[in-house]
C-alpha cells in the first residue's frame, strides 16, 4: 500500500513548494517556490533531505495530517511554528520547530496557528511522490499547475510519500537559526530609478511603509508615503526580477515575490536583495518595513556569504538528547530545565 | 544607446530603447540567442521583452560586473535575427458570443464588423513577448485603423482562447483571467496546455496568422482541444 499523509484539515492555504521553477519565464511561467527559502531549506536539512526538496508551505494556519504509513519523519520550520502530535491512543506531544520527529501509523500532526512569521514549512523525509511540472514541484495556483494537482490542499487529499518507511534513528535539531521577520530591508536602486524624482527616492528610503492586507505569494502592496514619478508611470513592459519594487500610478510601491508575473509595465524604483527576500516572505499585513540602499557589489558579497552559510547548515545539526519522543514529552511537561543545560535551553527558546 | 542595468543582485537588464519597435525587438532576440549559445556560467534564464533583455543569474557563480562585461562584448554587430521564424496559423471564430466586442470595435473604428475581421485576419503578427500569463503572446503590429485603448471597464473573467486587441497589439488568453482587452473571437488552440511536453505554444520571434472559421468548425476543434487531441504545428517557415 502506498505510504501517504492524509489531509484531515487543510489549513488556510497549504501548498507544495520547492525552490522554484526556472527556465519558463520567457514563456510567462512564473518561478513560484517557497516564500521563505531559508525555512524550507532548514526543515529539509533537519529530516536529512536535500535543501531544495519540495515540502508543504503553510500560511498563517497549518493543517492537520494523519500518517497512513509505517513511519514518517517530519520537521517544521518557520517563525515559532511547532508540531502538535496526537498518537493513536490520544496522548498529545509537542515537538518544537527545527527538530525532527518520527511518526507512526495513525498518529496525527497539527501545525496550528503560526506565530512570528506568515509562513512555515513541513519537510518530510524522502519527500513527496508527485509528478514535477517543468522540473519543479512548486504549486502555481493561478495557472493550476505544479504541486498537488495545481492547487492548495483540501480535506481528504492523500499526499503520496516517496519513502515507504522512515527508519528509526536519533532525531536531530538545528539550533540558533533565526526565522523571524525583519523590519529593515536592503535594496539595490533601479533598474528604473530614473523614472522617479530625487525627492521620491529620498522618501522611499527615508520612510516607514506598512504591509497592506493585499499581500500574497505574488507580491506585497505597501501603504505609506506616495512616490512621485518624474516621467510617467507607464513603461513598455520589461522583465521583473525577484523582489522588484514597482510603483504604479497611485504612487504606492508593490514588492513582487515568488508568484510574480515574468514581465510588467510599471517603473521599478528598486529591487530587494536576494538575501532579504525570505524575510519578506515572513511579513504579515501590518508589518512595518524600511528600505536601505546598498550597491549591487555589497548585495552580491552578502549573497556569497549567505551561500556559504547555507552550505554549512547540515554541519550545525545536533542530536536530540535521549530519545526524541522522550525529550519532546519532557518539554511539553515543563521539565526541560532538568534535562537540558542552560545554554541549550536558551537556544531552544530562541527558536 | 544600450544600457546595462542591475535589477537587484540576481538579474541584469539590457535596455535597447523605451518603445515598441520591431527592429529593437529583433536585436533583443538576437542578443538572447548569442548569450544562450555562449553558455555563460551562472546564467539561469533569459526573458526577452519588447525592448529589453532580462538575464537572471546566480551571483554565487557570476558577479554583475563580470556578466555586464561579457554581455557588452556581444552587443557589437548585433543585427536582426538571422533565424527563420515559425509561422502558426490559428483557426479563429470571430464575433457572436465568442467575440462579444466585435460590434463595439466596429463602431469605434467606423468599420463594418466584417471589415474588422478581414483586417485582423489579413495580417501576419510577430510575437514580441510571451509573458503576463503562462503562454500569453504579445503580438503586433495591429493595423493602425484597429488601434483602440483598453476597455474602460475590464472584465472580471475573460475565457481561455479569447482573441483580443488593444492599442497596436493583439493577444490570446491562455487561461481564464481578468482582462481589459477587446474580444474579437476565440481560438480552440491552447496557448498553454500542461498536458503537452512543451506546455507553451508560442515563442518570442514566432509569426502568427488567424484564419477565420465557422462556429461549427470551432465547436469541432474545441472538442478535440479539450481532449488534448488538437495537433497544432507551425505550417511552414517564413522569413
Amino acid at each position: 500500500m502506498t505510504a501517504t499523509l492524509k489531509v484531515i484539515q487543510p489549513g488556510l492555504s497549504t501548498t507544495v513548494q520547492d525552490l522554484g521553477r526556472t527556465g519558463g519565464q520567457r514563456f510567462g511561467i512564473p518561478v513560484s517556490g517557497a516564500a521563505d527559502t531559508i525555512a524550507l531549506r532548514a526543515a529539509n536539512v533537519v529530516v536529512g533531505n536535500a535543501q531544495g526538496m519540495a515540502g508543504l508551505e503553510i500560511v498563517l494556519m497549518g493543517p492537520v495530517l494523519e500518517v497512513v504509513a509505517e513511519g514518517v519523519r517530519v520537521a517544521v520550520a518557520g517563525g515559532s511554528a511547532s508540531l502538535e502530535i496526537t498518537s493513536a491512543n490520544g496522548e498529545p506531544l509537542r515537538v518544537p520547530g527545527l527538530q525532527s520527529v518520527r511518526l507512526v501509523r495513525g498518529e496525527r500532526l497539527r501545525v496550528g496557528a503560526i506565530a512570528g512569521s506568515a509562513v512555515a514549512y513541513l519537510a518530510i523525509e524522502g519527500g513527496l511522490d508527485l509528478p514535477p511540472f517543468q522540473r519543479s514541484l512548486s504549486t502555481y495556483v493561478r495557472g493550476a499547475f505544479g504541486g498537488f494537482d495545481g492547487r492548495a490542499l483540501v480535506e481528504g487529499d492523500l499526499l503520496p510519500l516517496r519513502q515507504p518507511e522512515a527508519d528509526e534513528r536519533t532525531e536531530l535539531r538545528l539550533p540558533g537559526l533565526e526565522l523571524s521577520p525583519q523590519s529593515r530591508i536592503r535594496v539595490v536602486l533601479g533598474p528604473q530609478d530614473d523614472y522617479f524624482t530625487p525627492e521620491a527616492i529620498a522618501t522611499f528610503l527615508g520612510s516607514e511603509y506598512t504591509v497592506s492586507r493585499e499581500a500574497d505569494r505574488m507580491g506585497i502592496r505597501l501603504d505609506g508615503p506616495k512616490l512621485t514619478h518624474a516621467k510617467g508611470y507607464n513603461i513598455v513592459s520589461d522583465g521583473i526580477a525577484p523582489g522588484a519594487i514597482q510603483v504604479p500610478g497611485n504612487g504606492l510601491p508593490i514588492i513582487l515575490l515568488a508568484d510574480r508575473q515574468s514581465t510588467g509595465g510599471y517603473p521599478k524604483i528598486a529591487t530587494v536583495i536576494s538575501v532579504d527576500l525570505p524575510a519578506l516572505g515572513r511579513a504579515s499585513p501590518g508589518a512595518k518595513l524600511m528600505f536601505d540602499a546598498v550597491t549591487v557589489e555589497v548585495a552580491q558579497a552578502l549573497r556569497r556569504e549567505f551561500g556559504v552559510r547555507m552550505q554549512a547548515l547540515a554541519a550545525t545539526l545536533i542530536a536530540v538528547r535521549a530519545d526524541g519522543f522522550d525529550l519532546a514529552r519532557l518539554m511539553s511537561g515543563n521539565l526541560v530545565s532538568g534535562v537540558i543545560d542552560a545554554q541549550d535551553e536558551a537556544l531552544m527558546l530562541a527558536l | 544607446m544600450v544600457r546595462i542595468l542591475a535589477s537587484g543582485d540576481t538579474a541584469l537588464v539590457v535596455e535597447f530603447g523605451e518603445t515598441i519597435d520591431r527592429v529593437i525587438n529583433d536585436r533583443v532576440l538576437a542578443l538572447a540567442d548569442r548569450i544562450e549559445k555562449a553558455a555563460i556560467p551562472g546564467v539561469v534564464e533569459q526573458v526577452p521583452t519588447f525592448r529589453s533583455l532580462m538575464v537572471h543569474y546566480d551571483p554565487e557563480v557570476m558577479l554583475f560586473a563580470e556578466l555586464a562585461e561579457r554581455v557588452r562584448g556581444f552587443l557589437s554587430g548585433l543585427t536582426a535575427k538571422a533565424h527563420v521564424a515559425r509561422l502558426w496559423v490559428l483557426p479563429t471564430c470571430y464575433g457572436g458570443d465568442l467575440g462579444p466586442d466585435l460590434g463595439e470595435v466596429a463602431a469605434a473604428t467606423g468599420l463594418a464588423p466584417d471589415e474588422v475581421v478581414r483586417m485582423h485576419a489579413a495580417e501576419t503578427y510577430h510575437v514580441y513577448v510571451v509573458g503576463f500569463l503562462p503562454g500569453w503572446p504579445y503580438m503586433g503590429d495591429l493595423p493602425e485603423k484597429l488601434a483602440l485603448p483598453r476597455r474602460e471597464n475590464p472584465r472580471v473573467k475573460v475565457p481561455m482562447g479569447a482573441v483580443c486587441i488593444a492599442q497596436r497589439m493583439t493577444g490570446i488568453y491562455p487561461l481564464e483571467s481578468p482582462g481589459g482587452w477587446h474580444l474579437l473571437g476565440r481560438t480552440p488552440v491552447r496557448m498553454f496546455d500542461k498536458r503537452r511536453s512543451k506546455p507553451v505554444l508560442l515563442t518570442p520571434g514566432d509569426s502568427v496568422r488567424h484564419e477565420p472559421i465557422t462556429r461549427a468548425e470551432y465547436e469541432r476543434l474545441e472538442a478535440l482541444a479539450e481532449r488534448g487531441e488538437l495537433d497544432v504545428r507551425p505550417q511552414g517557415a517564413m522569413q
